[in-house]
Order: C-alpha cells, then structure tokens, then sequence
C-alpha cells in the first residue's frame, strides 16, 4: 500500500481543476515573486543592507509601522464598538450603515485618497476645523494615519460580527442572574468570547496598512525622511531607475508580510476553535431547552 | 412533539420580556454608543463619498460631462474596461477550478495551497507592479530576449492586465471555496449515480448551488480591477492616452490641479463602489433568506417526524 496523497472520490475533475490551478498560480503569481528574490539575490550582502538600513528607508519603515498601528488600533476600539451597535440595537439606517462599511473594500484607493485629502487639507471640510485649533491633517503623518484608519475600517466590524451574531444570550443571562453587573458581564464574558476575532481583524487591518499606496500618497506630503511610506520609498527608487534599491526594499517588505501572514492564521485558528467550542456548548444545552419547553 | 414547536415561540418571548434589563444597556448608554458609531461612520465613510461628489458637480453639470467626454478620459475608461475584461474572466476560470479542487476533495498540502492563493492579498499594491517589472521590464529576467523579439510588456497594455490579474487573483477562490465546502458532495454523486456526466453534473448542479458566492465574488474582483491604483501604477509609465486606467487618470488631473476633472472622473469610480456595495447587500439578503427558508424546512420536516 502507497501513501495516498488523495482521499478517494467519485466526482471527477480532480486532475484537471487541481493541475489548472496549481499551472496559473505558479505563472501569474509564484514565478514572478520568485523572481523578486531571484533579483533581490544578485545583490551582495553589503549593497542589500546598505539600502535597507538607510536612514531614509528606517524613516520609512517607522511611518509606514507606527502609522498602520495607530490605524489598526483606532479600528480594533471603534470597530468593536461598530460591530457591537451594529449586531445588539436597532436604530433608523441602521441597514444603511452595515452595507456602507464595506466602503473601503470597494472605492478604488486613488478616490479614497484624493476624497480624504481634499476633506483634511487646510481649507477642507474637517481640514479647516482642525486647522484653526492648530492641528495639521493633511499632508503629515496624522494624514497617514487617518487615511491607513480608513483603510483597514471593514476587517475588525465584519470579523466580530459574526461572533457577537453567534453568541448565544445564555452566557449573558447567566452572568446577569448570578450577580454580575453589566459592566463585569461585558469584561469577563462578552470581550474574551470575540477577542480573539477582534484580534483577527485587528491583524489584518495592520497587514493591509502596511502595503497601502494609493490612498496615503495623496494625503501624506510624501517629504523623505517625514512623510514618506514604503511602498512610496519604492516607487521613488524605481523613477529614479534604480532597480536594486527598490528589489531590495520590496523584498524586505515581502518578508515582513509573509511573516505577518502567521500571527493572523494563527489568531484566525484559535478564533474559529472558539466559535466552535461555543456552537458546542449551545448544542449540547439545547435538550434542555427544549425539554423545559415541554408541557408539563 | 408538535406542541413543542407552536409552544416555544410564546415561551421565548416570555424570556426576553424578563431579561431585557439584565443583558442590554440603559437607554442613556445604547444612545452614547449609537451616536459614536454614526459619528465614525458619518465622518470615516459618509463624507469621503460625499465630498467626491460635490467636488464633481462643483463647476456644474456641463464641465462635468467635458470631463467625461475628454478623449483622454475616454480612453482611459475603454483601458480600464479592457484591463477588467481580460483579468475577470481569467480569475473567474481559475476561482472555479481552484473552489473545485479545493472544497469538492480531500487532499495532501490543501491549506498550503489556500494559504498561496491567497498571497496577493498579503502583497503590497506596489510591489505587486514591481515583480512584474523584474520579469518583463528592459533590465529583467526576460527583458533582452522580449526586446530582441520586440514584445513590450511594461509601460504597455499587457503589464497592465497582468498587474490587475495579479492584484484581484484570489477574489473568486477566495469566496467560492467556502461555498463549495459547505455544500459537501452529496448532490453531485447523486446527479453522478443517476447518469449525468461531469460537465453536466458541474454546470447543472454545483454552478446553480454556488451562483449567489459566484457573483459577490466577481463583483468585488470586478471592483478592485477597475479601480486597483499601486501595482498599476509601477508598469503603465503614465503614457496619457495610451496606458493610462481609471485611477491614474484621476491622478494625472489632481496633480495638475484640476479639481473637477479628477473628481468627476473619480465620480465614475465611487458610483462603480456603490454598485458592487448594493450587489454586495443583495447577495447577502438573498444567502440570508435563502438559510431561513432551510431552517424553516428542516424545523418543519423535524415536526413532522
């Protein structure tokens, strides 16, 4: 007896879907990222740290990091609390206000950044307000973070969502009958049952910032050393035909993804294994239910 | 058994009745935490949209058509339809192939798969159009056997499908994996054990079971391809007229200060968002009654048994 790399099936297609799928993905996508390290390789040891540890790229990365964190938090609070108003109480528009979250998902980046700075420069909207009691906006690194904010505001809301939709008022009630106050039931009950899905979305938001070009090259002012992104460091290097600088920083960046691709999966495992447990409970305590339905 | 069912609904309501006030909130705070929810939405969402619109209409009506009729806003509209064109349809093949694979049958290095499809998503917009630049570009891998034989990839159309290719891959997969899985393979084998070939099997019993996954994922493919700006960006060369999409038209204007044209162009693209978020709550209300329906068929055939 082989090892079988297959379970046995009777549908067919098998080989052809897989063998489709396995010949695009390597073509479109592995071969030309391969080829990026491939690029990135060529350089010496010297030269690659030579581009990434400089001064501007460093400045670039402490932007880039500390403005998609900023964002990220802002949306891990605010986005618990819209997925919470969102699933516990009704209110008019409410329908409205779930299906325009997705906003961010679906306006193209490049509208999202010349909407975002033309609200926050000087003589816009909020811009002018801000302006007048001394705070620049646009074009700083506040601007970064607001349009990274913007950004990442779909992936806390529609992660804890669904938990908060799933959570059974069981737990609740009986947090309640047993003496809690609200406040006790929301910290000791509520929040560990959609953390880990808040952390979920938490990670994805920062992951998603940290790649963002389109709506923050508008807003930022883009001066080196200031305001600069990486992904902007990037496209600075490439006007200026220097292919090495850009592979190197590119790659680096990929990494840094890649890496941050294991602490989401991770937080998406143990937040999937929570919501299975609690499924399990609410199984298992529905007999009872039903059983006290029962006429007696 | 029947009693238990048109009891339970008098019974649940009875309950609720009676721990209202144990597990919500007082009035006063439900409303703070309402209005903060408006407040962030209001000024995170609402007046992004909002202010593209007004700026568009801001010199009128008729400056706002020039704007659309101009020819290099023309052509910028037919690239980005032909970028869609070509990069939809092409991911829409792989997502079914890949959801088929993937959700239909059990097998080795599946969630190392899931995790490579995926990829794109996790790779900045930028560095997506640079690793096609690495390839294909004059200095790349491929670059002197292309200029030997004349093909042009970068700063040209097909660097620009390919980038929109890359940076909307996983869309399709990504929402019809989940829909496969779930569905199990009980309907196909049946459709297999009474005669039906695999295509027939493919187009009359899985495609109609997955249509509603099918079409949210090609509307927000859609979107992204039409309105992807970074990795476009790297491979175009900004050539007015020639290689220029959607969004970096709408850069071009801004940059050189003309407002109205670059949000009237924009406006396009905000109302292509409000479409696929209006498909989007479609799909999801028809998913979501569609549950009901079964809910309430099993919850009957229960009743009954």
């Amino acid at each position: 007896m082989g090892i079988t790399l297959k379970k046995p099936s009777i549908l067919p297609g098998f080989g052809l879907a897989l063998g489709y799928t396995i010949l695009y993905l390597s073509l479109l996508v592995l071969i030309p990222l391969a080829a990026a390290f491939l690029k990135a390789s060529s350089l010496s040891w010297h030269q690659f740290w030579h581009v990434v540890a400089s001064p501007r790229a460093l400045a670039s990365y402490r932007l880039t990091f500390g403005a998609s964190l900023l964002g990220a938090l802002v949306n891990l609070v605010f986005g618990t609390l819209v997925a919470w108003v969102l699933v516990r109480y009704s209110f008019p528009g409410k329908r409205l206000f779930d299906s325009v979250v997705d906003l961010p998902f679906a306006l193209p980046t490049a509208v999202a950044g010349i909407a975002l700075t033309t609200i926050y420069s000087p003589n816009g909207w909020l811009g002018g307000p801000l302006a007048a009691i001394g705070i620049k906006a646009a074009y700083s690194r506040l601007g970064v973070a607001i349009a990274l904010t913007f950004i990442g505001l779909p992936f806390v809301v529609r992660s804890v969502q669904p938990v908060l939709g799933d959570m059974e008022k069981d737990l609740e009630e009986a947090a309640a009958s047993l003496g809690a106050s609200r406040r006790q039931t929301f910290m000791r009950v509520i929040l560990p049952t959609i953390l880990p899905a808040a952390l979920t979305g938490f990670a994805m938001a920062f992951a998603r910032a940290v790649g963002e070009y389109g709506s923050v090259v508008f807003i930022a002012g883009n001066m080196p050393m200031r305001t600069e992104i990486t992904p902007l460091l990037i496209m600075t290097k490439l006007d200026q035909f220097d292919y090495a600088g850009a592979t190197a920083i590119a790659v680096t960046m990929l990494v840094v993804s890649f890496v941050l691709l294991l602490p989401i999966n991770l937080l998406h495992r143990w937040s999937a294994r929570r919501e299975a447990r609690a499924n399990a409970l609410t199984v298992n305590s529905s007999p009872n239910t039903l059983a006290e339905g029962e006429p007696a | 058994m029947g009693g238990t069912i048109a009891l339970n609904p008098g019974n649940i309501s009875a309950t609720r009745k009676v721990t209202r006030r144990a597990t919500t909130e007082s009035l006063a705070v439900r409303w703070t935490l309402i209005g903060a929810t408006v407040m962030f939405l209001g000024i995170f969402l609402f007046l992004p949209l909002a202010v593209v619109f007004a700026q568009a209409f801001e010199k009128g009506l008729a400056t706002y058509w020039a704007s659309l009729r101009e020819p290099d806003a023309l052509a910028a509209i037919r690239l980005t339809l032909l970028a869609a064109g070509i990069a939809v349809p092409l991911n829409l093949v792989f997502g079914i192939a890949a959801a088929w694979a993937i959700g239909k049958f059990e097998f080795v290095g599946k969630s190392l798969l899931i995790t490579l499809i995926d990829l794109p998503f996790s790779v900045s917009p930028v560095v997506s159009g640079l690793i096609y630049v690495l390839l294909f570009g004059l200095q790349g891998l491929m670059g002197p056997w292309l200029a030997r034989h004349n093909l042009q990839i970068i700063f040209a159309v097909p660097g620009i499908v390919l980038a929109t290719i890359f940076v909307t891959f996983p869309f399709v997969a990504h929402e019809l994996i989940p829909v496969l899985q779930a569905q199990g393979q009980e309907e196909e084998e049946a459709a297999l054990v009474l005669g039906a070939s695999g295509w027939q099997t493919f187009f009359r019993v899985s495609l109609p079971n997955c249509k509603w996954g099918l079409l949210y994922g090609v509307i927000l493919c859609n979107a992204r391809a039409m309105g992807e700006f970074g990795a476009v960006s790297v491979v175009s060369g900004h050539i007015r007229g020639l290689t220029n999409t959607m969004p970096l038209h709408v850069e071009i204007l801004y940059n050189q200060y003309d407002f109205a044209a670059a949000f009237a162009v924009a406006s396009l693209l905000a109302l292509l968002a409000l479409v696929t978020l209006l498909v989007k709550t479609a799909v999801e209300w028809r998913a979501r009654r569609q549950a009901a329906q079964l809910a309430l068929w099993s919850a009957q055939e229960e009743a009954k048994a």
